[in-house]
């Protein structure tokens, strides 16, 4: 029943974001004041393309996920309130990414890591008693970051609201007292999106819930994170400043590099691929860093290809551990023989997250570096081209391992774990063919995807069409004749 | 009367962050508390101390009078306290399971998911 109504909650979510991010696309940013008091005294929320995207995809993330469940989530977990909690943290993802107010804000992030922390610890094994107590400590020491530098802003500039943040930040703060708030704000997403050198909560935690938490948490948490960083960085903050703006070249690329060469020493597949995600944020820094139109389409661009891909390779980790009964690239082999529409599937979202024409990961990469060049950022592109070639190198490591070579020892029939009965089998495959489609197709359908990045891209440089859609009109005159 | 409460917002902080950086998995809890009251301190400085001049609209008044205290900081702080209280009661839980199922509260003991 629980499943049921969690698979079809999940339904709803996504057409209510898809119907936002219609509106959104044919008639500019949406806001809605909460209560009826006009911004900026009460709650808003804000739809402009960028969040609309990011909606959608985590809503389709979301219901993929649960569908997924449905094959492999043990009884015990649902009994205790799987589906509940995934829908909180759904909630909590969905008010965070709407929301145009920084405490507000706060309180949606809030919402998303105790509905993640109790994701985290449910069930109760061993290891994943270890990964939450270090998900949970470096998590709440951001949210105590965070919570600060909104201390400070609001000492700063009476307000809370994201658009007159951004009017009363452009007509002049004290310059020191906004670094300092940027630093604490940089520190406090960092953490969340898992960025160099803040990044070690997530591969000594990642791989210990069940494949379907792992995969939800590695196609979401960082990503809000990373969106909260763009939002804030855009809006309040100025990324070209000189100061941020080599803090975060440096950030970006030290990402990169260090999640990429984490990776090639992990055998333990969901490992692996955890370093990948912090290696794949460093792309979207990147894309903040270097902060024109391109390349904040770039990074948006690359964001979505990265929920799919990634995510999907996590669930395709869950079908390798469906069939052979291990996460460790050592033990496992000969799945190609075994199962060779999984190692197509594999093959489209390995490439597709490496970067090779015409999947969706090359247009990501293609959008950042010809970003990179147009303005002169020489090095942070060779970086990201080196770390693409990496990246390949990880995923034929897997490809061999799991797939290509013989299998060691144990024979392969009737393992499965998970996929024993049709019905499951079609709840487990059906999540993995939806997103590698979702791969390809962002790939060969690049020009509709670009033009809609580009778009949200120009809203991000424009925060003046964001403030004129919060702001009443009479707000800013007043404003502007003080 | 602000750098009375500078200094006590730095030894919260202080306090805290060194409780967390112990080994032993009681003192962690204890570091989240006290450093997330540090925070709440820090945004009920940060919007400015105001001395005997409440936010209320006197009997005879149709608007605040000039300079009265902001409530909007407390209404934060509110927000804030509740959250971390509901965060460290699940903290709480988390950590006294860990202890049983690990069977160890020194965090060096916490190594077998990093490698």
């Amino acid at each position: 029943m629980q499943c049921r109504i969690g698979v079809v909650g999940m339904a709803l979510l996504l057409l209510a974001c898809i119907a936002i991010l219609n509106g959104v696309a044919r008639d500019g940013i949406q806001s809605v004041q909460l209560g009826g008091w006009s911004a900026p005294f009460g709650i808003t929320f804000v739809a402009d393309l960028f969040s609309a995207i990011m909606l959608s995809v985590s809503a389709f993330i979301g219901l993929c996920v649960a569908v997924f469940s449905l094959a492999t989530m043990d009884r015990a977990r649902v009994r205790k309130g799987y589906y509940l909690f995934i829908h909180f943290m759904l909630m909590g993802v969905c008010g965070a990414f709407l929301t145009g107010d920084i405490f507000n804000l706060f309180v949606w992030f809030e919402v998303m890591l105790i509905a993640s922390f109790v994701l985290m610890a449910l069930g109760g094994e061993r290891d994943q008693m270890e990964g939450a107590v270090k998900y949970l400590t470096l998590n709440l020491l951001a949210s105590v970051f965070f919570l600060s530098a909104i201390g400070i802003l609001y000492g700063n500039f009476g307000t809370l609201n994201m658009a007159d943040l951004a009017l009363k930040a452009e007509a002049g703060a004290n310059p020191e007292l906004m670094r300092l708030t940027s630093v604490l704000f940089f520190v406090a997403f960092g953490v969340k999106a898992g960025l160099f050198p803040l990044f070690f909560w997530l591969p000594a935690s990642y791989h210990t819930p069940p494949v379907a938490v792992s995969a939800i948490f590695a196609g979401l948490l960082t990503k809000v994170g990373m969106y909260s960083l763009i939002r804030v960085f855009t809006l309040i903050f100025d990324a070209g400043e000189s100061f941020t703006n080599h803090l975060l070249v440096w950030v970006a690329g030290f990402t990169m590099v260090v999640g990429v060469l984490g990776a090639v020493a992990q055998f333990n597949i969901r490992r692996l691929l955890s370093f990948h995600i912090i290696s794949q944020i460093g792309y979207a820094v990147m894309g903040l860093a270097i902060f024109t139109q391109w390349a904040l389409a770039g990074a948006i661009y690359f964001l979505v290809h990265n929920i799919f891909a990634k995510t999907n390779l996590f669930l395709i980790s869950g079908a390798t551990y469906d069939l052979r009964g291990t996460d460790y690239l050592k033990d496992m082999g000969g799945l190609y023989k075994k199962a060779p529409f999984l190692s197509l599937l594999f093959v489209i979202s390995a490439f597709g997250l490496a970067g090779i024409p015409p999947l969706s990961g090359f247009f990501g990469k293609f959008l950042l570096i010809k970003a990179g060049l147009d303005a002169g950022y020489y090095i942070i592109t060779a970086i990201a081209l080196g770390v693409g070639i990496l990246t390949l190198y990880s995923m034929t490591k897997i490809f061999a391992e799991a797939f290509w070579k013989d299998a060691p020892g144990k024979p392969l029939e009737g393992d499965l774990q998970w996929s024993d009965t049709p019905a499951k089998r079609r709840a487990l495959y059906l999540p993995i063919i939806a997103m590698a489609c979702g791969v390809v197709l962002m790939g060969v359908l690049a020009q509709p995807a670009i033009s809609l990045c580009l778009a949200a891209g120009a809203q991000l440089m424009e925060p003046a069409l964001y403030i004129e859609a919060v702001l009443s009109q009479e707000y800013l005159e007043n404003f502007l004749s003080d | 009367m602000e750098i009375v409460f500078a200094v006590v917002i730095a030894v919260l902080f202080g306090a805290g962050l060194f409780l967390m950086m112990r080994r032993s998995l009681v003192k962690l809890v204890l570091g989240i508390a006290i450093l997330s009251q540090g925070a709440n301190l820090l945004i009920f400085l940060g919007a400015g101390l105001t001395r005997e001049n409440p936010p209320f609209i006197g009997a005879d008044d149709s608007a605040l009078h000039a300079g009265a205290a902001d409530a909007l900081p407390q209404a934060l702080i509110l927000t804030a306290i509740v959250i971390a209280f509901g965060v460290l009661a699940f903290t709480l839980v988390l950590v006294r399971q860990a202890y049983i199922t690990l069977n160890s509260d020194d965090l060096d003991d916490l190594k077998h998911t990093d490698s």
